[in-house]
């Protein structure tokens, strides 16, 4: 399966299973919402332009919006995960490994804590900002910093299971091909 | 000039990420102007379409409870026929009433829509609810929306065969509702914690308030027919600095479940409107 068509179907994937599956769930407690959809974004291939990249968080965030009634606000999340990204992978991997090796980010491709690190900052920062800008409408301090914890642990176990579930076979591109 | 084009071309992906994001906050910011926008009707209709699709499953899970809804409903408005109403009769005289009922129909001042609802969320802190019908067909902005048990909400956004409800549970949502045992007017508002729970503000502590008391819509609104359910009683709060009660309220509707409902159009709303408008501009 070519890469451009793999993405294609995740986008749609996430799309749906955020909206009809994890935002159907009754709500535990009002900081408890399930969010996994930004993992489209963490599961990008890592040859991809950095203004595509950002393009690409910008459209996967709006999609969400629509289907949400929340015009601008995953969107914007979404854009900034998706500029960070680069940082975050120049700093856990050495350049040559993130060229010439695999394909997307993963625990095969990255090893398992700089994997972890990776999907840590970019939950973290994800959800940071997405709360903080609710918290610009309404709610006061301990709203955020309870919301924000509460989701970023229920995105790492959702994460979690999803790497269980679905093993990712990235092969291995070698120069010679 | 040339090092401006040098400044682009060497940040272009930060000056790329600025303007998304100045895009996406923008579109945030404009919240209440995004209801109008253009660009929602497109949208509400494609992601709506994505939503008929769900629902046509959906649906089939509750329908023994959705049937049942509506029997009760069907039972109450038979019950309240006319024609279940016999006095024995004691005139000596015939009298032809000459008042039908289809001369009332121009004091009409709610009309009954129904609805399919094919979209709610209960989970997010501002929940709307997805309607399939829309301007073609009769709904517009700032009209009711009202289940069999009691008030969803209202319109907010039509397209030509969507619209777009506020649902109760959105935390910019206001109805204003009064007990219907000893009146006493507040506001219904939305904490956004429980989806089964909304607050109802600024009952004065005069009135007599139990638990189970039914809360229902007031005659003022111009959006909500007057005596609809709005919830019931569940908790009293003395708000010590107001000397006002806080009432926890059970809401009627159900946001779990919800399948069928009415979009009720004001047919007086217009010559209201352009009364307040006129005095206004005075």
């Amino acid at each position: 399966m070519s890469n451009l068509l793999r993405n294609i179907i995740r986008f749609v994937f996430f799309i749906l299973l955020q909206v009809f599956v994890l935002d159907k769930v009754p709500p535990l407690h009002q900081f408890v919402v399930p969010y996994l959809y930004f993992l489209f974004i963490l599961w990008l291939p890592f040859k991809i332009q950095r203004g595509l990249l950002t393009l690409m968080g910008f459209v996967f965030g709006l999609v969400l919006d629509f289907f949400t009634k929340t015009p601008g606000l995953h969107a914007a999340a979404c854009v900034l995960i998706a500029y960070a990204r680069p940082f975050v992978i120049g700093i856990l991997m050495p350049k040559e490994a993130a060229e010439i090796g695999y394909s997307e980010p993963s625990i095969t491709s990255m090893g398992f804590m700089p994997y972890a690190v990776y999907v840590l900052i970019l939950t973290l920062l994800h959800h940071i900002y997405l709360v903080f800008l609710e918290w610009l409408h309404f709610g006061n301090f301990w709203y955020f910093a309870g919301k924000v914890l509460a989701t970023t642990a229920i995105s790492l176990l959702l994460i979690l299971i999803t790497e269980m579930l679905f093993v990712r076979k990235s092969k291995y591109r070698t120069n010679v091909a | 000039m040339r090092n401006v084009f040098l400044f682009i071309a060497r940040f272009s992906n930060l000056l790329f990420f600025l303007l998304l994001q100045v895009v996406a906050l923008s579109m945030l910011f404009q919240f209440n102007k995004f209801h109008q926008a253009a660009y929602m009707n497109l949208a509400n209709e494609a992601t709506g379409r994505v939503y008929i699709r769900y629902n046509k499953i959906e649906t089939y899970f509750s329908l023994q409870k959705e049937n049942e809804k509506l029997r009760q409903q069907n039972a109450e408005l038979l019950n309240a026929l006319k024609d279940d109403y016999a006095v024995p009769d004691s005139s000596i005289q015939v009298v032809t009433d000459s008042f039908r009922v289809d001369s009332l129909e121009q004091y009409r001042k709610f009309l009954y829509l129904p609805v399919k609802v094919i979209g709610n969320s209960i989970d997010a802190q501002n929940n709307y609810i997805t309607l399939h019908r829309g301007s073609n067909q009769g709904v517009g902005v700032n009209m009711a929306v009202v289940g069999p048990e009691g008030i969803m909400g209202k319109v907010v956004n039509v397209s030509p065969n969507m619209a777009v409800a506020m649902s109760l549970l959105h935390r910019k949502n206001s109805v204003v509702a009064l007990l219907k045992k000893g009146g006493g007017f507040g506001e219904v508002v939305w904490d956004g914690k429980d989806p089964r729970h909304v607050t109802l503000n600024n009952i004065p502590r005069t009135v007599k308030v139990q638990k189970g008391d039914t809360v229902v819509t007031s005659s003022y609104s111009d959006i909500f027919p007057p005596g609809k359910i709005v919830g019931y009683v569940a908790q009293v709060q003395e708000d010590k600095s107001t000397s006002t009660y806080s009432l926890k309220l059970k809401t009627a509707t159900d946001f779990y479940s919800v399948q069928h409902a009415f979009v009720v159009k004001n047919l007086q709303k217009a010559e209201m409107d352009s009364l307040m408008k006129k005095i206004r501009k005075d």
